[in-house]
């Protein structure tokens, strides 16, 4: 116990003195959710579209109003044929363009059906997605209110509730994803490369000839990164709860077990890498290849999963982050009773198993 | 004079590469043993073993009274230990590693903070007591984690090429350390490169291939090789060599 706590204590000594590892730690939770929060949002806000109204009624009229008038779009261009569509969408003027076709408002009384034809710069496919969604809910309510104010008109009435998320608010998706980013940043990635460091500059043998167990060694230098990590998790709550607003609407004890466990998963992460890597390089590329790479792009944190291919499917299935991700979510955001999540939690701990279990066979096979 | 270090038929495989090939030898207590060899000879696999990091294929070792198979974990409380390749953590403080190397071989703290002012007193360093170890010279560094490697008080202490890229001066220092150490009776272990630091051996191993081709007083050796010095009776002894350099 001691050796242990002297041990540890190095270990903290390490990452204090060293102004890039602080900086990692301190500073890159707090840049990612402002990146994310502020720079890299997927919500929609003053878009500017185009309009060609070919039936230039009072409705279209409106209907254009409400569109220019909304946070989201603004309308920048009338056109009044379709070449000048195209014109401006090379010279990215706008990124969608709403077209009405003619005698809207009479077919619209008549319930004969008008068109409206939408076209969006589909070059970046999720933008352009979003942007038609919006559009729609927009033109949706205007037609709403046009058919309250003349009862007979009134068809389809589409009303949608969206749960959790009412405002639709990208950083209630980015704050689950970054704290299941930065902890692999800090527990398997900084974790391996510290180990693969006392391996590379000798110290490791030094110690290896030394009283103190390996399992000793191994676990006081995870301790720090233990520690750091649960900072982290902590910075990450309070920037999304007081800074953007995002509710925490679950347990708090639920949610932070989960970080814990998923913490612990991490961590035994990076002892196996730092079990199968020779230099601090090699450490760095696998944990920023096969861990860091796909916490982002796989995990659901950036894109949806469902509408992945199959095979990226199945690799999703096996990140850690996609689980802590899914769990996070539903617990903070959806405010479900834990056993809602005990799926997740189910995985994650087997999971936690396996790589301790895997590490430590490895472990003993390096000495012989 | 007891032995502190027996080794009977040592033998370690590696697949079909033998490193060490069947070597035995003794060393006295307070002795400093001078083991040489080229690169690949085999030396650090047999080191690694004594020091109870590897285990051999065959043969027996005892190190310091303890078998190098079944009680590594006591052999390990009785060595200190020091490479070229680490001298001490560079970002801690000199008082800070002497302290957690101290700590890890389970000594008590007022001691440990004792004997840290009377070697920094002999070191002459007491002013960089509070300096990181990344600040002080290549030598001084040398010189303190040699004394970081004896401040436990081991029986036996194992220099892996402690002074590469060391200068002369320094060096001779160094040497006398490793005297002093010997006096006091802890038995030193050492590989090195230099052939002229061979000759302040009280004995000296010459490996090639795997095996121990010569062993004897730095005097004998040349003496029975009819070599001016140490560097010639290794020449002679690699020129046998059929193993390719790692």
């Amino acid at each position: 116990m001691k050796q242990f706590l002297s041990f540890a204590k190095k270990e903290f000594l390490h990452i204090f003195r060293d102004t890039w590892t602080m900086m990692i730690i301190l500073v890159l939770p707090v840049i990612m959710m402002l990146l994310f929060g502020y720079a890299v949002t997927t919500e929609i806000r003053d878009t500017n579209i185009g309009i060609l109204d070919n039936s230039g009624d009072e409705i279209s009229n409106r209907l254009i109003d409400k569109l220019d008038e909304s946070e989201y779009f603004s309308v920048v261009k009338v056109f009044k044929s379709n070449s000048e569509i195209e014109k401006a969408f090379r010279k990215s003027e706008i990124s969608l363009s709403i077209i009405i076709e003619n005698d809207f408002s009479k077919k619209l009384i008549n319930q004969a059906n008008p068109k409206i034809q939408m076209i969006a710069d589909a070059s970046d496919p999720n933008h352009a997605k979003t942007l038609v969604n919006y559009a729609s809910g927009v033109i949706a309510q205007s037609l709403m209110q046009e058919s309250k104010a003349n009862s007979p008109l009134s068809q389809i009435n589409t009303e949608i509730k969206l749960l959790y998320n009412p405002l639709m608010k990208s950083s209630y998706n980015f704050v689950p994803g970054v704290m299941g980013f930065i902890i692999i940043i800090v527990c398997a990635m900084m974790t391996s490369i510290s180990i693969v460091r006392e391996r590379e500059r000798g110290s490791m043998e030094l110690l290896l000839v030394s009283p103190v167990k390996p399992i000793t060694i191994i676990l006081s230098k995870v301790t720090p990164y233990f520690f750091l990590s649960i900072i982290n998790i902590l910075t990450i709550f309070l920037v999304s709860y007081f800074v953007m607003g995002v509710p925490i609407n679950g347990s708090l004890f639920w949610i932070f077990l989960l970080c814990i466990v998923y913490i612990l998963v991490s961590l035994s992460l990076g002892i196996l890498v730092s079990t199968i890597a020779k230099t601090q390089l090699v450490a760095l590329i696998i944990s920023a290849i096969i861990l860091l790479m796909p916490s982002m792009l796989l995990s659901g944190m950036m894109f949806d999963i469902s509408s992945m291919p199959l095979i990226l499917q199945a690799i999703a299935q096996i990140m850690p982050a996609k689980w802590f991700i899914s769990a996070i979510r539903k617990l903070m955001i959806m405010g479900v009773d834990v056993r809602f999540v005990l799926n997740e939690f189910l995985v994650l701990f087997s999971m936690g198993v396996v790589l301790i279990l895997i590490s430590l066979k490895k472990y003993k096979n390096r000495l012989e | 004079m007891e032995d502190v270090i027996v080794v009977r038929d040592l033998t370690k495989r590696f697949g079909h590469f033998v490193a060490v090939d069947n070597i035995s030898f003794n060393v006295k207590k307070g002795e400093i043993f001078g083991f040489l060899g080229a690169n690949g000879a085999g030396k650090t696999t047999a080191m690694r073993i004594l020091c109870g990091l590897s285990r051999p294929t065959s043969g027996e070792a005892m190190v310091g009274g303890f078998d190098i198979r079944h009680e590594t974990e006591k052999i390990k409380k009785n060595i200190g230990y020091m490479s070229q390749k680490f001298s001490l953590y560079q970002d801690l403080k000199v008082w800070e590693n002497i302290k957690l190397f101290a700590g890890i071989y389970g000594m008590k703290k007022n001691e440990i903070a004792l004997k840290t002012d009377i070697l920094l007193n002999e070191l002459g360093f007491e002013k960089e007591k509070d300096t990181l170890v990344k600040d002080l010279p290549l030598g001084w560094k040398q010189k303190l984690a040699f004394s970081v490697a004896i401040f436990h008080n081991p029986k036996i202490v194992f220099l892996d090429e402690p002074t590469g890229g060391v200068d002369p001066i320094t060096r001779r220092q160094f040497w006398e350390m490793i005297y002093d150490a010997s006096q006091k009776g802890i038995t030193v272990f050492v590989t090195t490169h230099y052939m002229d630091e061979a000759e302040y051996c009280d004995r000296v191993s010459i490996m090639v291939d795997g095996r121990i081709e010569a062993l004897s007083s730095p005097k004998e050796l040349k003496r029975e090789f009819n070599a001016e010095n140490i560097d010639e009776v290794f020449r002679l002894l690699a020129k046998k060599s059929t193993r390719k350099e790692i």
